[in-house]
């Protein structure tokens, strides 16, 4: 069993759209497990048509709760919080559910013992049917932490199935970024396809991603997506990835097409044929190729 | 006025309003903070000179074994297991530290102090020929948590009070932790977004963060606007959330963007829109 996953650094460089196009192409040869890892903006299920089959509570920590009949407000919770996350007031105080991370300084130091430590629901997380195989995606909830967590549990499931039926590739969409949803995406797979545009930002970003990868052991690919957006960026992602060793799997053209397809809910390798779709196919061929070896 | 500019999905154009919006409004000195600080970009197009960087990082502990009777409560205490004590020795994990304090404040014979753990910069300077000030935050590849650089950078170049500059806070992508640490404390978030599917999935999640979550006033720029669907639209409508300017779907712009040009010196017509977005938001934060 080997484990992709799709990330990129900056945000909207067409991760999901990736994504969506290989789980349909590998699913034609392969047996697939899919995993959204996008946790606080997922998307892949849209593009999916997934038939939900089980939802399950995410608690990703403990919050503090102060008990208003116990708490005398003499003011030490906030004095040792480091997080802003007490709030006071004249009778008793209270805690700023967003702002705390369940760190318990508060518990430990309260005197009268007015403060607890509850168990959070912070999202949720799903196992769904699709065409192209069975889907582990999750939902956090506004604006928690824990992303990373979320993004391990997801895993989790999804690589307990794949170990059970025994499939080939575990297809993961990944977050953007580099921090703890990415990391938590990224430890301990087979390969990373980078998805990369032609834009200052995206060459900027693609080093820092890679950086990323590198430093957790991931061997990565690149494929360029709206490769014809800038020729001269698109030159200078080859001749970066050429220097750093890093094969490019593949170049996508820009193209409204896409974006036709999501608002279908389509990849855009079933929505028709076109130069899309085939630089797809093209790319599907150089990372199975590679994640296979 | 502190304006946080967002969106949940990535790569919808936050930055690209962001630099564009501070631009048009120089005349409100404003102070620009770029918050992504995962995937810092804005200087690519303010090109800023930077004239102060410092180091930060956070609290983690460090253990003076000569001190330490081994009891193990600071590993009782720590809720992210962070330190652990195995026989007569103390590890810690200052990727999964969280910097509270707990552990040394717990320690029965005060064998534990803090120290720095680096994770990452955070600079200043000025860009526009001076006309606004830039400041930006970068972490260090292999950190998980970006939440204490956003919130250094915010304490360190936030003015206490604005007196009529324009503070514009460009936000990182998702609707996570780094979001909030980047909304709190806006007099308004401006959340930009494309008129697909995709987008409207995190825009609502977005809206929830933003307004339902810490109550704070929001609009929506559309951007490309022109592709996708009407999905955005409906449900602007619906939820009563202004759509404050659209951009539309222009290939000029996207190139533009890609060359790391702005829109406001590329397409100058673009100038007049942007100061009347500003105007928009002055509008929805007196409202």
């Amino acid at each position: 069993m080997k484990q992709l996953v799709i990330l990129s650094g900056k945000g909207g460089t067409g991760k999901t759209s990736v994504a969506a196009s290989l789980a349909h192409l590998a699913s034609q040869e392969l047996n697939l497990v899919l995993a959204d890892a996008d946790v606080d903006a997922s998307n892949l299920d849209l593009v999916l048509d997934p038939t939900r089959r089980e939802t399950h509570d995410f608690a990703g920590g403990k919050g503090a709760v102060i008990d208003p009949a116990a708490c005398t407000a003499c003011g030490i919770c906030a004095g040792v919080c480091r997080f802003e996350a007490i709030v006071p007031g004249e009778a008793a105080y209270r805690v700023d559910d967003l702002a705390c991370e369940g760190c318990a300084t508060c518990f430990y130091q309260c005197p009268v013992e007015a403060i607890r430590m509850a168990v959070r629901q912070d999202g949720e997380w799903f196992r769904s049917r699709t065409r192209f195989g069975p889907l582990f995606h999750a939902h956090l909830f506004a604006g928690r932490e824990n992303s990373g967590k979320l993004v391990t549990q997801v895993r989790q499931a999804a690589r307990a199935l794949a170990q059970e039926r025994a499939v080939d590739l575990i297809l993961v969409d990944g977050p953007p970024g580099i921090g703890c949803p990415v990391i938590a995406a990224c430890t301990g797979m087979d390969l990373a396809l980078l998805v990369v545009e032609p834009t200052v930002s995206g060459v900027h970003d693609l080093e820092r991603i890679l950086a990323t990868t590198t430093h957790f052991g991931v061997p990565a690919m690149v494929a360029i997506n709206k490769a014809d957006l800038n020729v001269d960026h698109s030159e200078r992602i080859i001749a970066y990835c050429r220097d750093e060793g890093i094969p490019v799997a593949g170049r996508v053209p820009y193209d409204t097409v896409v974006t036709e397809a999501m608002v279908q809910g389509q990849p855009v390798t079933t929505y028709g044929a076109g130069e899309v779709a085939q630089a797809m196919v093209a790319l599907w061929q150089r990372v199975k190729e590679r994640v296979l070896a | 006025m502190i304006i946080a500019v967002a969106s949940g999905k990535g790569g919808t154009g936050k930055t690209t309003v962001a630099v564009n919006l501070a631009l048009a409004s120089v005349s409100q000195r404003p102070v620009f903070l770029d918050c992504d600080v995962e995937e810092p970009n804005a200087a690519l197009f303010f090109h800023p000179a930077i004239e102060e960087r410092r180091r930060v990082g956070q609290q983690i502990p460090h253990v003076d074994l000569g001190r330490c009777t081994f009891c193990g409560r600071c590993a009782e205490v720590c809720q992210y297991n962070a330190i652990a004590v195995v026989g007569e020795e103390v590890m810690v994990f200052p990727q999964l530290c969280h910097g509270c304090g707990s552990c040394s404040l717990n320690c029965p014979v005060e064998a534990i102090r803090e120290e720095t753990h680096p994770m990452g910069i955070i600079e200043r300077g000025t860009a526009a020929e001076g006309a606004l000030t830039f400041a930006q935050g970068t972490m260090n590849v292999g950190e998980a948590m970006a939440v204490p650089i956003i919130s250094a950078l915010k304490r360190w170049v936030v003015p206490a009070e604005t007196d009529g500059r324009l503070v514009i806070l460009d936000s990182p992508p998702g609707n996570a932790c780094p979001v909030v640490e980047t909304m709190r404390g806006a007099d308004f978030v401006l959340l930009v977004t494309e008129p697909t599917p995709f987008g409207l999935h995190d825009l609502r999640v977005a809206v929830e963060v933003a307004r339902d979550e810490l109550g704070l006033p929001v609009g929506v720029v559309i951007n490309r606007d022109g592709v996708g669907d009407e999905g955005v639209e409906a449900y602007c409508e619906a939820e009563d959330v202004p759509i404050l300017m659209r951009i539309p779907q222009d290939r000029r712009i996207a190139e533009v963007y890609a060359e790391g040009a702005t829109i406001v010196e590329a397409l100058p017509e673009y100038r007049k829109r942007f100061g009347t977005l500003y105007r928009a938001i002055e509008k929805g934060v007196g409202s």
